[in-house]
């Protein structure tokens, strides 16, 4: 009989087992979909997001399939070319929150004592505000602007990270691999990066899959406050911002609000299904025999 | 001292002290590193044209004093209440705020009991019925919970509900052309209950609905995910294996070997899904017209009024601690081990 | 040799167990008598551990059983939950291998000790505490009293675990499934807790599984002894001979595998 195994180590299928879960098919489909659309507007939008040229105001119809706002912009286009804003924007935010937290973390593990002390009161004290208070006054301290929302978000990020990161550090740093690397010679800095860094990754990457959801929430929550993206940029806070004077046009605000909906539910099905897969004690479950 | 619970609450209250003179520093300096001069910020245009005026204000204001100086001055007017004023209403923030936080306490209490007892009850029921239809419907719905914009979801919700369907009552807490109940707790609702009018308590619920509803979907999401695997990790625990080798009766496992130690992780969420309903407040207040200190930020924040966004800061800030605090102490109730770390 | 005619006080005949599509127990054939020590043992993977929890229905999720356990007349696998809760920590007991995990850390060691009591026996909470209070100095506790007050954390390893044997014991069990009860303890305690279960099996005419891989523990307390290799008993007998004059192969090797040949540091 036929034994799948969560990585498939049986020659049972090549995908492993919980990849055939139909929320990461749905989950990487729409991903996919959306990135073409960011790299592919251009060429996909059927109108200059930026020209006011139609009526305004219109519900969807031929010629504007998601309607115009009160400007006379094609909605459908503004949100193809937003998607050019605020996908790389999130992931360029998540990439570096795993850095920046990832390298403090690190550090703050592996060098303990003060480091420890420092990076860690610091982390908490990101902890003690709730995140979008805590965004939104430092945002409105730098000045409301795109790059200083993602500033924002990364101050408010890097913690969980370093807290991760410190935790896996101190777990791997007194085993034998790493105490003998020492033992030979090697610096600080060279064992941090050889022997103790490549086995934090795992973990940490699928709390970034899953961190990219929020950070969109966070980008275009702050955006939606006028504390992101300036106008005419078509991004997606912003837009549903404008549709909250003409509610009534519903299309306004309704259609980028989706457009993150989507964005989000893809990565966080992604992320889900990532965490069940490399989750140790799931693996372990089902190995699980008489001892 | 006494008992190691006491030792253990004066740890915690003291941590919570340093923060929070931590967090006044945190306000302090994202204040100062506002670029442009505060006497712009705070001085009519008339009074900006005389130097001898903005030489005074300056000079009154310490700002021609060493940074750390101007740090105690500054922690001394918060401990007299002295947040600032308002560019907008030109109040003194700490008014403005002390009357917008009851509104948002009676939305975010709603909020917080409805995420509690939905969130906690598909949790353990998605941990009991594991990898049967129920679990994978209530994960399904509750990743939904965790994706949806909230700000859109209060615009989608007051349009739905409001306009078209006309279902729940339009904005604000009452109706319009009600009086508020006499104050006690500044709570509508219970307000109107202590006084015994009940047309003001139904008006209030019905106005609370709506809003709350949609503050409370994040935090169902979140507390169903997590109450999830808090009790799945319990359930695979030996002690609770040990329970049944005793032959106790399974509800009796359930809630004393199983619910009460998931407890414990269960309430830092919950303690930090009450920090995401804060925040929620920002984005929901305003569309539902809720006079609270969310709409406040909401206000502050789209009119770059600097001295109103760092009192709510603040003020959240410290309510959050508090918060935590309470959590901290309640693990230790929970948890007799905790009493010793 | 004795020719007592012994009662057999549990029996597991031909007992199957898979989970999903793996089948971990081939057909095992056990007998337990009253009085009487019978070591089970075999190497990580051989299904010892799951024979003991099978008896007490406590395979995990998603495990099917077929095959014979009878305990007073009754067969324990058909049996419906609630009349399994009835037996189990009433009739038949089990000590789990670690006490740090297997105790509730929440609850004092008299409320774990009190409340399958209360519940079996239907007696009240202060006949409860005196029992209680009685088991642990059968256990040998020191200060039985204030350790009655007292979290599980608060006591050393080898205390843990002879509390965890005064849970097993506290409703007049009459078999008592022992699951690597030392394992999980210092060398210098192990002897001790041995010690102990040999004594209680003896005074009170319990019928107790030892399940170990560690044929010295086995060699100091058993009176028989069982091989599982595979998920099969591959040998039965009288515990002297099988550790001298092995019959099965297997056996012989366990054997050969150890340092010092059994019997030579009995405690």
């Amino acid at each position: 009989m036929k034994r799948g195994g969560l990585f498939g180590r049986t020659r049972v299928s090549r995908l492993p087992q919980a990849w055939r879960r139909p929320l990461a098919v749905v989950g990487v489909v729409v991903a996919l979909v959306w990135i073409v659309v960011a790299l592919a507007a251009p060429v996909l939008a059927p109108h200059d997001p930026l020209a006011q040229e139609l009526p305004r105001l219109a519900p969807p119809g031929p010629g504007h399939w998601l309607g115009t706002d009160q400007l006379g912009r094609d909605i459908l286009s503004r949100i193809m070319y937003g998607a050019r804003v605020s996908i790389p924007l999130t992931l360029l935010l998540v990439a570096l929150s795993v850095v920046v937290g990832g390298l403090l973390g690190a550090c703050a593990g592996y060098f303990g004592r003060w480091v420890d002390e420092t990076i860690m009161r610091l982390a908490d004290l990101v902890f003690a505000f709730p995140t979008v208070i805590l965004a939104m006054v430092v945002a409105a301290a730098l000045g409301a602007s795109l790059g200083n929302a993602v500033l924002a978000v990364l101050v408010v990020a890097w913690p969980a990270y370093a807290r991760v990161t410190r935790g896996l550090v101190l777990g791997v740093r007194e085993r034998e691999f790493v105490l003998s690397g020492r033992l030979l010679g090697f610096s600080a800095w060279r064992s941090l990066r050889v022997d103790v860094l490549p086995n934090v990754t795992g973990p940490v990457l699928v709390l970034a899959t899953l961190d990219i959801g929020t950070a969109l929430l966070l980008l275009s929550g702050l955006s939606f406050l006028g504390l992101g993206a300036k106008p005419p940029s078509p991004e997606w806070g912003a837009m549903v911002a404008a549709g909250v004077d003409v509610f009534d046009s519903w299309w306004v605000a309704t259609f980028p609000g989706l457009a993150i909906l989507t964005v989000v539910l893809a990565f966080n099905f992604l992320g889900d299904t990532l965490r069940d897969a490399l989750d140790p004690r799931t693996a372990r479950a089902i190995k699980e025999r008489a001892l | 001292m006494r008992s190691p619970f006491a030792r253990f609450l004066v740890r915690r209250v003291v941590t919570a002290l340093l923060l929070a003179v931590g967090i006044t520093l945190v306000t302090f300096v994202l204040t100062n590193l506002v670029p442009g001069d505060p006497a712009a910020a705070n001085l009519g245009q008339r009074a900006l044209g005389d130097p001898a005026i903005v030489a005074q204000w300056r000079s009154d204001h310490g700002l021609d004093r060493p940074l750390p100086q101007q740090y105690l001055m500054h922690l001394a007017g918060l401990l007299h209440g002295d947040l600032g004023t308002s560019q907008q209403s030109h109040r003194p923030v700490l008014d403005d705020l002390a009357q917008s936080v009851p509104a948002t306490l009676e939305l975010a209490g709603a909020a917080i009991l409805v995420s509690l007892v939905l969130g906690v009850g598909f949790g353990v029921v998605a941990a009991l019925r594991r990898d049967r239809f129920a679990d994978h419907v209530l994960r399904v719905l509750s990743l939904i919970g965790i994706s949806v914009p909230t700000f859109w979801l209060a615009l989608v919700a007051f349009y739905v509900f409001f306009f078209r369907l006309q279902v729940t009552p339009g904005s604000g807490r009452i109706d319009p052309g009600m009086t508020p109940p006499p104050q006690v707790t500044g709570l509508y609702t219970v307000d109107a209950l202590l006084s015994g009018r009940w047309e003001v308590f139904s008006s209030a619920v019905g106005h609370l609905a709506a809003p709350a509803l949609v503050l409370a979907l994040y935090t169902i999401g979140l507390l169903t995910r997590f109450t999830r695997s808090a009790v799945l990790e319990v359930l695979g625990q030996d002690y609770v294996r040990a329970a049944r080798a005793k032959g106790l009766p399974g509800r009796v496992v359930l809630f004393r070997y199983v619910l009460r130690p998931a407890l414990v992780p269960i309430i830092t969420v919950a303690g930090l899904a009450f920090g995401s309903l804060l925040s929620g407040t920002v984005l929901v207040e305003a569309v539902f017209a809720w006079p609270g200190v969310g709409q406040y930020a909401y206000k502050s924040a789209t009119t770059l009024d600097l001295p109103a966004v760092m009192g709510v800061g603040l003020v959240v800030g410290v309510v959050y601690l508090v918060i935590n605090l309470v959590v901290d102490v309640l693990y230790g109730v929970i948890d007799p081990r905790v009493r010793v770390s | 040799m004795k020719a007592e005619s012994r009662t057999a006080a549990l029996t597991i005949e031909g007992l199957r167990v898979s989970i999903g599509d793996q089948e971990i127990l081939h057909g095992v054939d056990l007998t337990l008598e009253a009085g009487r020590v019978h070591g089970l043992a075999g190497e990580s993977g051989s299904g010892k551990t799951m024979t003991g929890l099978a008896v007490l229905g406590l395979l995990p999720h998603g495990s099917r059983t077929s095959g014979r356990i009878t305990f007073g007349g009754r067969d324990l696998l058909g049996m419906p939950a609630g009349e399994l809760n009835k037996v189990r920590g009433a009739k038949v007991a089990m000590v789990f291998q670690d006490p740090a995990t297997s105790l509730h850390p929440m609850l004092t060691v008299e409320r774990q000790l009190t409340e399958h009591m209360r519940h079996h026996l239907g007696i009240g909470r202060k006949e409860a505490r005196e029992r209680a209070a009685g088991l642990l100095a059968k256990v040998r506790i020191p200060g039985p009293e204030e350790a009655l007050g007292r979290y599980p954390h608060q006591f050393s390893g080898g205390m843990r675990q002879r509390i965890a044997i005064a849970v097993a014991l506290a409703c007049d069990p009459e078999v008592l499934i022992a699951d690597e009860p030392t394992t999980a303890l210092d060398v210098t305690v192990q002897a001790g807790i041995l010690r102990l279960l040999r004594g209680l099996c003896d005074d009170l005419g319990l019928a107790v599984l030892l399940v170990t891989h560690d044929l010295g523990v086995m060699s100091a307390v058993a009176d028989e002894v069982s091989v599982m290799k595979d998920g099969l008993v591959v040998e039965t007998g009288p515990r002297g001979r099988v550790l001298r004059e092995p019959d099965h192969p297997y056996t012989r090797s366990l054997l050969d595998a150890l340092p010092v040949p059994p019997g030579e540091n009995s405690p």
